[in-house]
């Protein structure tokens, strides 16, 4: 795509309008994005108030308190703090985890959904965000409810007469999965869909007369052809899978606690610790932001072959 | 002839609509045959079937003596250049070009040798690297058609291949493409609705139209002898009068035309009554006034460059066609002036309606 003239632009007479034009933009990048996030980062250097809130003396105590174990009392040698990168760690493996089962759903219904008709098309796409008019407590709660030993779910397997005893699903990985694969599945479809919707089924038709099975059209041609779609759906489950406390605190239990959790008990009540809670979220951005960047490097040097 | 691709009775449904109503064809090994047609009238959907992106609703196509009913598209001994090319836009050209190869298990080392080769052949091998988004519409045709070669098909479907490029390039590459047809050995089959790119390339032509195949014949069998109303009026530009067919004999009739004069047409018995001629504006000469089968009054003089056409009108209200080389001696009658119009021996063919 040619890059329309720099002469058309300052031939327009517009000039004077770019920045009033631009302003709502900032004010809404500079209030909602980078206040907050420059106070988190700033929160994170600062010492913990026992009662939640802050003192304002700079110190490294959080990030210290993050990566390195000095004993009970404080007073031992240094050692590397597995406790926090372990549930760092558990929550990548689950955010990972609910990514692929996402992809692996929502891939097929994208594709299903972009192959109908024009018009039961939107009546899908409608279909797919109508749990989005509840809100995503209830919903979880829900879950909880539905997937309980006494809940519906049992009940009808015992009705059945598959199970004897009830199956135990309520604090485990698997209700976890289920709670983010549940929430965040249609950030999946969406995307993908919208890469689908453009895909020329020609190319399926021309691998075809080339000799290629439909397995082979669909490895080499139609996924690296809709990739920017499912690589936009795998960030939007990804990231806020990872950072995802409604799930693990309602449907897990010890053994699933995440990093959402982490940073949440830091804000509540008497025991939190804002400092390390805010320390923790820097250290997830950074972790996001890195993963992204890797993403688009590799991306642009692809491209530039 | 007659033995690379045989259809007989080909019936395409979709739905309500009937795509191809029975239609039957031999198409000859090393023949450049070209399905000739307006949009609508079945060609593309006759070339699916063979490709294999369409099911038959009845009927059989063979491909060199096989019944191909059963084959998916990918087992089948034939390779398309699409419409609108197709190319994989992911892929370099090479690899474009290569996909076929590779699908036939061909290494990378051996695949790349080939797939240069049909570059070469194509007149692209310095864009081996580039993406089809890089290309010129013109060489992105080149790429669809080197890739669809690559393979060796034993037949090769082009759909309407030319459609999409500007004039002087379509010119170019018509001839190109017979070239290449003569050259690979390789049975071309070629959609178009253009009916100077079929006349131009082609060994033999089908006509179709609304589901049936018109006429088959060669491009001057087709261009001059048309057996109907539609052939006529589809391929090139032509005068349709109304006639009286009198006796036929020996083959051919005595044709009366409007204004009384008669004129011989070849003709089957049976033919006598109310019917129409074709007579090519090219095969009429201007005559002095009183001279020649027809009598009409100069209407407008067209200016075409190497012709000229002139737009004539009986007296019974038909409008004739004539069309004089642009020459510097054309001396022409101005315009109301009454004309006599001559028809050149065999020019006029009786048309089945």
């Amino acid at each position: 795509m040619a890059a329309p003239a720099p002469s058309s632009r300052a031939r327009s007479g517009y000039e004077g309008l770019t920045l009033p034009l631009l302003l709502p933009t900032w004010a809404v990048i500079g209030i909602f994005l980078l206040v907050p996030v420059g106070l988190m980062v700033t929160y994170s250097f600062l010492t913990k108030e026992f009662r939640g809130g802050v003192i304002w003396d700079f110190t490294l105590a959080a990030y210290d308190q993050f990566f390195l174990d000095r004993g009970l009392f404080g007073d031992e040698p240094p050692t590397i703090e597995w406790t926090y990168l372990g549930i760092f760690w558990r929550s990548l493996r689950q955010a990972g985890l609910a990514t692929l089962i996402c992809l692996i759903v929502g891939f097929p219904t994208a594709w299903f959904i972009a192959t109908r008709s024009a018009r039961t098309r939107t009546m899908w796409l409608f279909l797919v965000t109508v749990p989005y008019w509840v809100n995503l407590l209830i919903r979880t709660v829900s879950m909880r409810f539905l997937i309980r030993d006494q809940g519906p779910f049992n009940e009808a397997l015992l009705a059945l007469g598959l199970i004897d005893a009830p199956v135990s699903l309520i604090n485990t990985n698997l209700a976890v999965q289920l709670g983010l694969f549940y929430s965040y599945l249609p950030f999946m479809v969406l995307p993908i869909y919208a890469a689908v919707e453009r895909y020329d089924f020609a190319l399926s038709e021309a691998a075809a007369d080339l000799g290629a099975s439909r397995w082979t059209v669909l490895r080499e041609i139609v996924i690296p052809v809709v990739k920017p779609g499912i690589v936009a759906g795998s960030i939007l489950v990804f990231v806020p899978s990872l950072g995802a406390f409604l799930a693990p605190d309602l449907l897990g239990g010890a053994k699933t606690y995440m990093i959402g959790s982490l940073i949440e008990e830091q804000f509540k009540g008497s025991l939190g610790n804002w400092p390390f809670g805010a320390a923790a979220s820097v250290i997830l951005l950074t972790l996001v932001l890195l993963a992204l960047l890797v993403y688009a490097r590799s991306q642009a040097r692809a491209e530039a072959r | 002839m007659g033995d690379a691709v045989v259809i007989r009775d080909a019936v395409k449904r979709y739905g309500e609509v009937v795509a191809l109503k029975g239609v039957s064809l031999g198409i000859g090994g090393n023949e450049f045959f070209t399905l000739l047609g307006p949009s609508g009238c079945g060609k593309t959907t006759l070339l699916r079937l063979i490709a294999g992106f369409e099911a038959l609703s009845g009927g059989e196509i063979r491909l060199f003596g096989a019944d191909i009913a059963g084959l998916p598209p990918d087992q089948r001994p034939v390779n398309t250049v699409f419409q609108q090319y197709a190319l994989f836009p992911h892929m370099t050209v090479i690899d474009n070009v290569a996909f076929g190869l590779k699908m036939k298990g061909l290494g990378p080392g051996e695949r790349r040798k080939r797939a240069g080769e049909m570059l070469e052949m194509v007149h692209l091998a310095g864009f081996a690297d580039r993406y089809p988004a890089q290309l010129s519409g013109g060489q992105q045709q080149r790429v669809a058609l080197a890739r669809a070669l690559a393979p060796a098909p034993r037949v090769l479907l082009l759909d309407e291949p030319l459609s999409a490029l500007d004039l002087k390039l379509r010119q170019a590459m018509r001839v190109e493409l017979k070239t290449l047809q003569e050259e690979t050995g390789i049975t071309f089959l070629f959609v178009t609705h253009d009916q100077e790119e079929a006349l131009t390339m082609s060994d033999r032509i089908a006509v179709m139209s609304e589901g049936r195949v018109q006429q088959v014949g060669d491009p001057r069998a087709i261009y001059e002898a048309p057996v109907n109303r539609f052939v006529a009026d589809f391929i090139g530009e032509t005068n349709i009068l109304p006639v009286r067919v009198g006796g036929v004999a020996a083959g051919a009739a005595q044709v009366m035309l409007p204004g009384g004069a008669t004129v011989s047409c070849p003709a089957e018995t049976g033919a006598e009554g109310e019917h129409h001629v074709s007579i090519r504006p090219e095969r009429v000469s201007l005559v002095a006034p009183g001279e020649g089968q027809l009598r009409a009054r100069l209407e407008r003089v067209i200016y075409l460059g190497t012709d000229l056409q002139l737009l004539a009108r009986l007296a019974s209200g038909e409008e004739v066609h004539v069309r004089l080389q642009n020459t510097a001696r054309a001396e022409l009658p101005p315009a109301g002036a009454e004309l006599g119009l001559a028809i050149e021996d065999g020019a006029a063919r009786l048309l089945a309606d």
